[in-house]
C-alpha cells in the first residue's frame, strides 16, 4: 500500500490523519489517513458501507470524527452532496444568490455570474430549479459547492443520478477544476469513472483504507492475479477478494 | 438568519395552494369550533295538535278560572310549531323529517286536570302525546330532554297559578275578605277577626261565668290556627318551588359565550398554522438535502431552529391579528385591551412555533411532519376543551397534566384574559407559554443533532 498512510500536506490541498469515527458500537471508519495536492482530483472508491460518505461528511465538516484530524477547516472546503442540497421552489440564480449571501462571499452578484457562466445556465437563470433536469440541477449542485472558490471540492456520488451524455459533460467540468487548480476528491460506486478521470484512487472496505494509489498501481497490487483479470473493475473486485472483503 | 427568512418567504410566495390551505382550513375549523360554541341549536320544528275545543280549555280553582292553554306556550318558547288539525298530519310530518317531534295535546285534557285539582270522583291525571323519531342516540337524548325540561316549566307554571289561588283563599280564611264562588258573592270573617271578637267578649264576662271556658277554648283555637296558617304561603311557595338556586362563581366568569368562541377560533388558528407551517419548513430542509450543506458552518442548528420558529410564528400571529380584526367588528371585544391581545397572540405562537419545530425535528420529513402535527394538535385542543366536572377526577387529572404540557390551554387562557379580562390572568399563562416555548424549542435542538 503506497500512500494510504501518508501524513498531511502542507496547506493548501486537503488531509486526514488518523480519522476514526465510531456510531456506538459500530465502527464507521478506522483510522484513515491521506493526504491530497492542490489541482489533484481523488477517488474514493469501495462496497456499500464501506465509509465512502462517512469520509467525506468528515471532510466537509458535517460530522466531527471520533478521533484524528482534518486539513483545511471546513469553510475552506467546497461540498457537493450526493442529492442536489438546492431549493427546488427557487430560481438557478436565488438558490446561487442565497447560497453565496449564506457563504458571506464578498461580492455576491459576482459570484452568482460567475457560477452561472461556469455551469453553462446563464439563460436558464430564472427558471424555477424544480423544472430544471437532474443533470442541470447537478451542475446547479455542484455550482453551490464552489461560489466561494474554495481551494477544496468534495463531491459524493455526484454522477449517480446522471445519464452517460451528462456524466461527460460533468467530468469535463470537474476536470476543468483540477486543471484550475483546485483539489477534488469524489466518491463513486462507478469503479470505471474512478479509473479514467482520477488521478488517485482510495480504496475503502468496512470503514479501513486499503488502498491509496494510482489506478495502474491498484492493478499492480493484485500481483501475480492481475494478468488473469480482464479490466480495472475486475481488478478492483480481485483486490478486495484478496484482502477477505 | 435574514436570508434564510427571506428564501422562506420565496418558497411560500411560489406555494400559493400550500398558503392558502394552510390559512383557509385553519381559520375555516377554527370559525366553525367558534360558530358551534357560541350558536345553540335552531328552534326546532314541532308539529302540534291541539284537540281542544275553543273556550274549553278553561278550569277552575277555589272559583278562579284558569286559561289551560295559556300554559301550552311554555312549550313553545323554545320549540317552532307547526299547527296541523290532525294526528295523522302530525304523524306525517314527523315521519317525513319536517318536523322533529309532534305534540298532541287531547280534547280531554282540561276536564281531567280539572278533576285532578278539585279532587273529585277518581281523579285522572291529564296526558298529552309526544311522538318523535330517534335517528340516533344523540337526536334522542335531545328531544326527550328539551321536551322533559318544556313539561316541567309548563306543570311549574300551571303548579305556581293554582298555589297562588290557595293561598288567597287561606289569606281571606286568615284576614276575612270576600270572595265569589258560583256566582254568588261570600263575607268571610277571618281568623284573627274571630280571635279579636273573642277576646272582647272575654273582657266583658265576670271571672265566673260559665261561658268563660267554652269562649277560651275558642280562642286558642283561632290563635293555634293564626300561628300555623302565617306560614302556609310560605310552605305553598316552597311547594311549587322547592329549591331556590344561589350562583357563586369561584373562577374564570365573565366571559361571554361569544368572546370565549372568539378566543378558541384564534387559538385553534395560530395553533394550525404555527405547527404546521414550522414542523413543514423545517423538515423542508432536510428533504431538499440542504440541512447538511446549510450546518456545515453557514447556519447553526440553533440558528435555523429559531429562524422556523420566528418564521411560523410570525405568519400565525398575523392570521390570529387579522381574524381578531375582523371577528371584532362582529363581536363586542374591548378594543382598549389591544395591546394585550398582542401580548397573548406574540406569546401563544412563539410556543405553537416551538412545538411546529420540535414535531418537524422529530418527524424529519414533510408528510410525516404534517401528519403527526395534525394527530397531536387535535386532540390537544379537545382536551383542553374539558371542563372540569365533565369526567371523573381521576381522569380530569390526567387530562389537566397533559394540556398542561402542550401551549393550547395556557393560549386559550391568555386569549381569554387578553379578550376578556378573565381569570388566572394574562402574566401565569404568558409564563407557562414561555416555558413552553424554551422547552420544545431545546427538543428540537436535541432532535436536529440526527436530522442530516
Amino acid at each position: 500500500m503506497s500512500t494510504a498512510a501518508s501524513a498531511p500536506p502542507a496547506a493548501p490541498g486537503l488531509g486526514a490523519a488518523g480519522v476514526t469515527q465510531r456510531f456506538g458500537a459500530r465502527t464507521a471508519l478506522r483510522d484513515v489517513s491521506f493526504a491530497a495536492a492542490p489541482g489533484e482530483l481523488v477517488a474514493v472508491i469501495g462496497p456499500n458501507g464501506a465509509g465512502k460518505t462517512t469520509l467525506l461528511s468528515i471532510l466537509a465538516g458535517i460530522q466531527r470524527p471520533s478521533a484524528g484530524t482534518v486539513h483545511p477547516p471546513a469553510g475552506d472546503v467546497g461540498w457537493v452532496p450526493q442529492q442536489p442540497a438546492i431549493y427546488r421552489k427557487l430560481s438557478v440564480a436565488e438558490n446561487l444568490r442565497l447560497f453565496a449571501r449564506l457563504e458571506r462571499v464578498a461580492d455576491p452578484g459576482a459570484a452568482v455570474r460567475r457560477a452561472l457562466a461556469l455551469t453553462g445556465l446563464a439563460d436558464r437563470a430564472g427558471d424555477e430549479l424544480g423544472r430544471l433536469s437532474t443533470g442541470n440541477q447537478q451542475r446547479v449542485n455542484i455550482a453551490v459547492g464552489l461560489l466561494a472558490d474554495p481551494p477544496v471540492l468534495l463531491l459524493d456520488e455526484p454522477s449517480s443520478s446522471l445519464d452517460p451524455r451528462q456524466r461527460e459533460v460533468l467530468w469535463e467540468f470537474v476536470g476543468r477544476l483540477a486543471e484550475g487548480g483546485t483539489t477534488v476528491v469524489f466518491s463513486t460506486h462507478n469503479v470505471g469513472e474512478a479509473e479514467r478521470y482520477a488521478d488517485r484512487v482510495l480504496v475503502l472496505a468496512d470503514g479501513e483504507l486499503l488502498f491509496g494509489g494510482t489506478p495502474s498501481e491498484l492493478e499492480q497490487e493484485i500481483g501475480p492475479a492481475a494478468g488473469a483479470v480482464r479490466d480495472f473493475e475486475a481488478a478492483f473486485v480481485a483486490f478486495l477478494h484478496a484482502r477477505g472483503h | 438568519m435574514r436570508w434564510l427568512l427571506l428564501k422562506d418567504v420565496q418558497i411560500l410566495r411560489r406555494s400559493p395552494l400550500l398558503v392558502a390551505l394552510l390559512v383557509v382550513y385553519p381559520v375555516a375549523i377554527s370559525l366553525l369550533i367558534g360558530v358551534a360554541l357560541s350558536r345553540g341549536p335552531d328552534r326546532p320544528k314541532v308539529a302540534f295538535v291541539n284537540d281542544v275545543a275553543p273556550g274549553t280549555g278553561i278550569i277552575s280553582v277555589g272559583g278562579r278560572e284558569i286559561d289551560a292553554t295559556r300554559y301550552a306556550e311554555r312549550l313553545f318558547e323554545t320549540v317552532d310549531p307547526i299547527p296541523v288539525d290532525t294526528r295523522a298530519e302530525a304523524l306525517a310530518l314527523v315521519r317525513s323529517g319536517e318536523a322533529l317531534g309532534a305534540l298532541i295535546v287531547p280534547e280531554d285534557v282540561a276536564r281531567k286536570l280539572q278533576g285532578a285539582l278539585s279532587l273529585s270522583g277518581a281523579p285522572e291525571r291529564p296526558t298529552v302525546e309526544v311522538v318523535y323519531n330517534v335517528e340516533g342516540p344523540l337526536k334522542g337524548e335531545f328531544v326527550e330532554s328539551l321536551i322533559d325540561s318544556r313539561l316541567a316549566e309548563a306543570n311549574q307554571a300551571l303548579s305556581a297559578s293554582v298555589t297562588e289561588v290557595a293561598a288567597g283563599y287561606l289569606r281571606i280564611l286568615l284576614d276575612g275578605g270576600g270572595f265569589s264562588l258560583l256566582g254568588q258573592e261570600f263575607e268571610v270573617l277571618g281568623l284573627r277577626r274571630t280571635q279579636a271578637i273573642v277576646d272582647t267578649a272575654l273582657r266583658g264576662l265576670p271571672p265566673g261565668d260559665p261561658d268563660r271556658a267554652a269562649l277560651e277554648r275558642v280562642r286558642r283555637f283561632a290563635g293555634l290556627a293564626i300561628d300555623n296558617l302565617d306560614l302556609t304561603d310560605a310552605v305553598l311557595t316552597s311547594v311549587s318551588a322547592p329549591v331556590r338556586v344561589k350562583r357563586t362563581v369561584l373562577e374564570g366568569g365573565g366571559t361571554s359565550l361569544d368572546a370565549f368562541a372568539v378566543a378558541v377560533s384564534v387559538a385553534v388558528s395560530l395553533m394550525f398554522v404555527c405547527v404546521l407551517l414550522a414542523a413543514g419548513m423545517l423538515a423542508l430542509e432536510r428533504e431538499e438535502h440542504a440541512f447538511g450543506r446549510l450546518v456545515r458552518g453557514l447556519v447553526s442548528r440553533t440558528t435555523l431552529v429559531v429562524e422556523k420558529a420566528l418564521l411560523a410564528a410570525a405568519c400565525a400571529f398575523a392570521v390570529g391579528l387579522a381574524m381578531l380584526l375582523v371577528v371584532g367588528t362582529f363581536v363586542a371585544l374591548d378594543w382598549g385591551r389591544f395591546p394585550l391581545w398582542m401580548a397573548a397572540l406574540a406569546g401563544g405562537a412563539l410556543a405553537f412555533a416551538a412545538l411546529g419545530v420540535a414535531v418537524g425535528g422529530l418527524a424529519r420529513e414533510v408528510r410525516a411532519a404534517s401528519l403527526l402535527a395534525v394527530l397531536l394538535t387535535l386532540p390537544m385542543a379537545f382536551l383542553a376543551l374539558v371542563p372540569s366536572g365533565a369526567v371523573a377526577q381521576g381522569l380530569y387529572s390526567v387530562i389537566s397534566v397533559v394540556s398542561a404540557l402542550f401551549p393550547f390551554k395556557p393560549t386559550l387562557q391568555a386569549l381569554d384574559a387578553a379578550l376578556n379580562d378573565s381569570d388566572p390572568g394574562l402574566l401565569q399563562p404568558l409564563a407557562h407559554l414561555a416555558a413552553l416555548t424554551v422547552g420544545f424549542g431545546a427538543i428540537a435542538r436535541v432532535a436536529l443533532r440526527r436530522f442530516g
